[in-house]
């Protein structure tokens, strides 16, 4: 006799072997909080308004974790670096008075020289540490952090709107930026739906970097560079020079940490300093695990998949939890317990069993 | 006779530069914190017994070559069961003490074999599994206390439960439990204007546990956990069970930072129920690397020289900073910064030292 459940089973198994469990999983768990809130009469509209504000902020955060995989250094938790350099960039950008759409783009051109020079020294350090890059690469993100603290209340900034009222000096802890660029690209492109901006200038913005990605990857560049991720040995016997094509890979993301960072203050409309990056890096890791990526492969279309299964299940759980569990801490307890579960798992699964 | 003395006193800089270093850098700090040394010894005395079982609690692993064990919050977790349960049946004294370490033992059991299982799922990678493992355990541990305290778990005590009646408050005073042990057999030093309480009981109980880990070394486990530090593949032809050894010593670890987190809130008087464990492998692997540990090496008087130091740079920093920068807080983030570049900087040195080893072994294999 055959077992009714059999097709059920097959079906499961080849879900989850092509999407891998994290991704299956999240999403049953986000399709059940979407029943919930329906039955609970939330408003879904504003939902999906705050899960496209929060890919457009996160999104090029997470795509800064694609040239880290596809040049073999795994997962970058050091893209912190990138994100201190973006934050820095920021700073100067409010300094000399950049507003608007042209105010963002110019910051972001700031952005890039600094983060170059930052990314090829990182790139050269984790050349040394070969094995060891996710170990070295978080704890020298989290030094980097706490080391530019420091810098934050020392650095001559002057701009009234940044630094400590009291005191004359020192940058703040949280910088406002909507009055200079921040959601500039929106308030310059926004598609109305349901009666609500939908932010379409800075998803566009996301959407160009993306592709410019997708061009890079299928490009000789970019086949070379995941041939030298992809078995270094190898690579190495046809001549590619592997450590040159890590390097490369640890600048882009760095830079693409730099451009995140600014993305997501654009969204947000405030600049974190301090201890605001330090745990910054594990949303994007987590995100791009989420979509299906693993230490070794990874495409676009982990990088978009995975940021809106995350946030739209950060986003949902909220306000249908505290229906439930009156506690406004719940949502921060799934959030860490979910991305960190997925790295655990991304973690447990790499091999390394020998 | 001359030169050999020389030789010695350049072998001895070469071989503790770290902590020289880091004795250096605390006593600058102290100068230009110009703190009473009364009042540093008395501070660096309680911080002593408070935090070191809990830097002890790493050297196992290290043995056992599975790293700094940044999982070993998980251990403080488990003690912290301990206290809260003793809390609630408000029981406090020694045997207060005594009933929260028994209460958390089967908890730091059950949490080390998990621990050890996942680390045996991700050799190679175990201190940054166990930074992500810390975290994610962390998220269940906030939840069990949030939403099943009060809920599944039958705890009215309206003394740490939240008013709703489910979930505990974010802070506890153990008043019930403070300097039970630190004062338990009193001794009273004048020191200046101060009185220097001496911990005698910790003292003496930080002294069994490092007679506990100097016999461990010498026991066959021991010897395993070494055969394995030095190569997995060895040890386990010689007929090791790999596996459930490096399990062992991830238990072992869970027990002790769990005693070690009940002693620190012993001394503290106080529990920040969601935060007090979150930052003690942070500080535990610091202090145990700037005593002059390695990744792959570290002794009990690592363990003592290095809290000794770190806490100095602790205590002195935030004035330091002021009367140096104006600000206090450029002191404190300077110390976080020692804390974690410290730790940074031992696992790039291990890392390279590894990659060169192995990146020599490829072009031997290729030219051969």
């Amino acid at each position: 006799m055959k077992n009714p459940l059999a097709p059920i089973g097959s079906l499961w198994r080849g879900t989850t072997e092509r999407f891998g469990y994290p991704k299956v999983f999240i999403t049953l768990f986000l399709v059940l909080l979407c029943v919930l809130a329906v039955i609970q009469g939330q408003s879904m509209p504003g939902f999906l308004k705050d899960t496209l504000t929060r890919l457009s902020m996160i999104g090029v955060l997470t795509l800064a974790m694609v040239p880290g995989i596809v040049s073999g250094i795994g997962l970058n938790f050091g893209v912190s670096i990138g994100i201190l350099t973006g934050l820095l960039a920021g700073c100067i950008g409010v300094e000399l008075g950049f507003t608007g759409v042209g105010g963002f783009f110019l910051t972001n051109l700031v952005a890039i020289p600094i983060s170059t020079i930052v990314g090829l020294g990182y790139g050269w350090l984790l050349n040394r540490v070969k094995g060891d890059e996710m170990t070295v690469s978080t704890y020298v993100g989290f030094s980097m952090v706490s080391l530019m603290c420091i810098f934050w209340l020392i650095l001559p900034f002057k701009s009234p709107i940044m630094i400590w009222a009291i005191g004359g000096k020192g940058l703040r802890n949280t910088i406002a930026i909507k009055d200079t660029f921040g959601q500039a690209l929106d308030n310059f492109l926004h598609i109305d739906m349901f009666g609500l901006q939908m932010p379409l200038g800075s998803l566009i913005w996301l959407a160009i970097l993306c592709f410019l990605m997708w061009v890079f990857l299928r490009s000789k560049a970019g086949v070379t560079m995941s041939a030298a991720g992809d078995n270094p040995r190898f690579a190495r016997a046809i001549g590619i020079n592997v450590n040159k094509q890590r390097l490369l890979g640890t600048t882009l993301s760095t830079v693409l940490g730099a451009i995140g960072i600014l993305a997501y203050a654009h969204g947000f409309g405030f600049f974190q300093l301090y201890v605001g990056p330090l745990n910054m890096p594990f949303i994007p890791v987590a995100a791009v695990l989420i979509g299906g990526a693993t230490m070794r492969r990874v495409t676009i279309s982990h990088v978009i998949s995975g940021t809106i299964l995350m946030q739209a299940l950060l986003i949902i759980a909220l306000p249908v939890i505290s229906k439930i569990v009156p506690d406004g801490a719940f949502s921060e307890v799934i959030r860490i317990i979910v991305s960190n579960g997925v790295i655990l798992y991304a973690l447990t699964r790499s091999g390394g069993g020998k | 006779m001359i030169n050999a003395k020389k030789f010695n006193l350049l072998e001895f800089l070469k071989k503790n530069s770290v902590p020289l270093l880091f004795l250096a850098l605390g006593m600058l700090g102290w100068v230009a914190s110009g703190q009473p040394i009364p009042m540093v010894i008395k501070e660096l005395v309680d911080r002593l017994s408070r935090n070191l079982i809990l830097v002890l609690s790493l050297i196992i692993p290290i043995t056992a070559g599975m790293g700094l064990n940044f999982a070993m919050v998980i251990g403080a977790m488990a003690g912290q069961f301990g206290l809260i349960f003793i809390k609630a049946i408000g029981l406090g004294g020694v045997s207060g003490v005594a009933l929260a370490a028994a209460f958390s033992i089967p908890f730091a059991i059950l949490f080390g074999i998990g621990t050890g299982a996942i680390m045996n799922r991700a050799k190679g990678k175990e201190m940054i599994t166990g930074l992500i493992l810390g975290f994610f355990a962390n998220g269940l541990y906030q939840m069990v206390l949030l939403a099943g305290i009060g809920t599944v778990i039958p705890l009215k005590n309206p003394e740490i439960v939240l008013k709703a009646g489910v979930g505990l408050k974010n802070s506890m005073d153990f008043s019930l439990i403070n300097y039970v042990l630190d004062r338990l057999i009193p001794i009273k030093v004048q020191l200046g204007y101060l009185v220097l309480w001496i911990p005698l009981v910790p003292i003496i109980l930080v002294g069994l546990l490092c007679w506990f880990i100097v016999f461990l070394q010498k026991t066959k486990l021991g010897q395993n956990f070494r055969a394995i530090g030095q190569d997995k593949h060895i040890a386990e032809v010689a007929g090791i069970n790999v596996d459930r050894t490096r399990t062992i010593a991830m238990v072992l670890s869970t027990i002790l930072a769990s005693f070690g987190q009940i002693m620190f809130i012993q001394n503290i008087g106080k529990l920040q129920t969601y935060f007090s464990h979150e930052q003690v492998g942070l500080f535990s692997a610091a202090a145990l690397l700037i005593g002059g540990a390695t990744i792959t090496k570290a002794t009990i008087g690592n363990a003592i020289t290095g809290t000794l130091l770190f806490h100095l740079l602790f205590i002195v920093s935030p004035l330091a900073g002021k009367n140096l920068f104006g600000d206090a807080q450029i002191g404190e983030y300077f110390r976080s910064f020692i804390a974690y570049g410290v730790i940074a900087v031992a696992i790039v040195l291990y890392a390279m030292k590894k990659s060169r080893a192995k990146s020599q072994q490829d072009s031997d294999d290729m030219a051969s």
